[in-house]
């Protein structure tokens, strides 16, 4: 696992400092005005510790993806308050979102110039991140002659390209058969224990969402709220099919059960 | 031993396999010909359907005295090729086109840059540049000789006047349709301003703009034979002053040689186009075949 901590980040800052830590403060967001408004989020107030690796879980048009927008700067709250300390913050999307006129490499290397490396630099991590994402020979292809799981690979290497300490992920396995996804969850963890990322990993898997967090946070549906949060005290290695995460996914699928019968589904 | 004769029958099937199929080489050899005989045959048939029809026009008798069939017109076509006039008529316009197209992308180009990105500028001229673009060419040439007199000059003016503002509008709607995934994807990534401009709304306006050329250039090549027909110069053989003479003269068969040769130049400049848009959307995996 040597090939994860060379990639040349400094160490770790220690977890005291609140450097890489996400928190939401009553946050609120409306969209529209008038009658037609729609409030998508309501009073949610969340902490993410630095280095960790939380799960947002509800049922769709709960808000979970404004969160992100909300935490990625792409939008401002109505009310309440966002802060990312001074960390950096990445974004992986449901769709790879991969520039279709640049090879893979090109997208990562694309990331790292975006963010003032030099040339030589360039090349040496882009070949390192690709790596790591285990696509070391497909650097030269472009983005359609890849499976959907490569690109989203791709898409994972580009982000780690930003040295960020916060990486936001909305749903990025979503549209890839559970094979894949198996082997990316794999993959999500040995990078993740190889650097102090701090995680917000938005999907409606429940599964998921217990294979991969240390925590993962129940959002309600219209508006979006936090309703439960379960803390994930399972070792890692983690099998989604084994049985202490079928027992924990199978809790949190109740408490999301009762929370949408209650508004009727 | 078992081990053995399965390797022995392995080998064997391999050597009987690569019997039958053909070499990697062969193949892309056979694959290139296919392609280039499919891309073929349907303009051969095309060009001696409207031959036939031709010579069947002319064998009816329409317009005896004048109509020329395609046999006269194609040796006058062939002797004209062994003069330098055609040529030198040929390099002239080339040379108008090359410059007044070019002239135009730069300036289409920074016109569009600029309307697509300066909010006040598209309200204030947006709808102006679609107006310049409806506009028929030939209608500035009084304009444009009052202006420049009958001069080189004239003719660009009015070249660039028609195809700028398709190549404008081909730069905004690229700009325009940029996938916002992609715009979020690059304001992430922490892509600002020009930055942004160069490595991400460029690139991906690339499309669209190939297509604003493409039709900019169509209106460019239509003002042009307009203006060389309009403003004859004495002394510089163009496309336009030939055919103008074959009129004076009422020379028909000349004039439908020079009217194929214009023909010609078009579909040659459509085609390194259409080149260039196939490469992008091959880059870009929009196409079936990758």
């Amino acid at each position: 696992m040597n090939r994860v901590t060379v990639t040349g980040r400094r160490a770790a800052p220690p977890a005291e400092k609140v450097k890489g830590a996400v928190r939401l403060t009553g946050v609120s967001k409306v969209f529209g005005r008038g009658s037609s408004a729609v409030r998508a989020l309501d009073q949610v107030s969340l902490e993410v510790a630095p280095g960790e690796f939380s799960c947002l879980i509800g049922a769709s048009g709960c808000g979970k993806s404004t969160l992100l927008s909300l935490v990625a700067g792409l939008e401002q709250p109505t009310a309440g308050e966002v802060s990312t300390a001074s960390s950096r913050v990445a974004f992986m999307f449901q769709e790879p979102a991969l520039f279709p006129w640049l090879t893979a490499a090109g997208n990562v290397e694309l990331a790292l110039r975006a963010r003032g490396a030099g040339k030589a630099e360039r090349r040496r991590r882009t070949a390192e991140l690709l790596e790591t994402v285990h696509l070391g020979g497909f650097g030269g292809k472009r983005p359609h002659q890849l499976s959907g799981g490569m690109r989203q690979r791709v898409a994972l290497a580009r982000a780690l390209a930003q040295d960020a300490d916060v990486l936001l992920m909305d749903e990025p396995f979503g549209a890839l058969d559970a094979m894949t996804r198996d082997v990316l969850h794999d993959e999500l963890d040995r990078i993740c224990a190889g650097r102090r990322l701090t995680v917000l990993f938005v999907t409606h898997n429940v599964r998921e969402a217990v294979r991969l967090g240390d925590r993962v946070v129940v959002l309600s549906s219209r508006p979006g709220r936090v309703i439960a949060e379960f803390d994930v005290p399972i070792e890692r290695p983690r099998r989604i099919d084994s049985a202490p995460v079928a027992e924990l996914a199978a809790r949190v699928t109740d408490r999301l059960r009762e929370e949408m019968s209650r508004d009727g589904g | 031993m078992a081990v053995n004769n399965r390797a022995k029958y392995e080998e064997k099937l391999a050597w009987l396999e690569s019997l039958e199929a053909p070499s990697p080489e062969e193949l892309r050899g056979r694959r290139l010909a296919t392609r280039a005989w499919a891309g073929t045959w349907p303009v051969l048939l095309a060009i001696a359907i409207v031959l036939a029809v031709w010579e069947l026009i002319h064998l009816s008798g329409w317009k005896k005295d004048i109509f020329p069939g395609p046999g006269a017109t194609l040796a006058n076509l062939w002797d004209q090729l062994h003069t330098g006039l055609l040529w030198h008529a040929i390099a002239t316009t080339a040379e108008r086109a090359v410059i007044g197209f070019g002239l135009a992308v730069l300036i289409g180009g920074v016109i569009g840059a600029l309307v697509s990105r300066i909010r006040p500028l598209r309200a204030a001229v947006g709808s102006l540049i679609t107006g310049l673009q409806t506009m028929p060419s030939i209608a500035w040439f009084p304009f444009a000789i009052i202006l420049f007199g009958i001069s080189t000059t004239a003719i660009l003016f009015v070249i660039i006047l028609g195809a700028a503002p398709s190549i404008a509008n081909g730069l905004i709607a690229g700009v325009d349709y940029t996938p916002p995934l992609l715009l979020k994807a690059g304001t992430m990534m922490g892509l600002r301003r020009l930055a942004l401009w160069r490595y991400l709304i460029l690139p991906a306006s690339l499309p669209a703009f190939v297509a604003g050329l493409k039709q900019g250039w169509a209106f460019a090549w239509r003002s042009l034979m307009a203006g060389e027909l309009l403003v004859v110069i004495a002394n510089q053989p163009s496309l336009g002053v030939l055919l103008s003479t074959d009129q004076d003269q009422s020379d028909m068969v000349s004039a439908t040689a020079i009217i194929i040769v214009i023909l010609i130049l078009g579909i040659i400049v459509d085609q390194l186009f259409g080149l260039a848009d196939r490469g992008i959307r091959r880059r870009w995996g929009l196409t079936s075949t990758s």
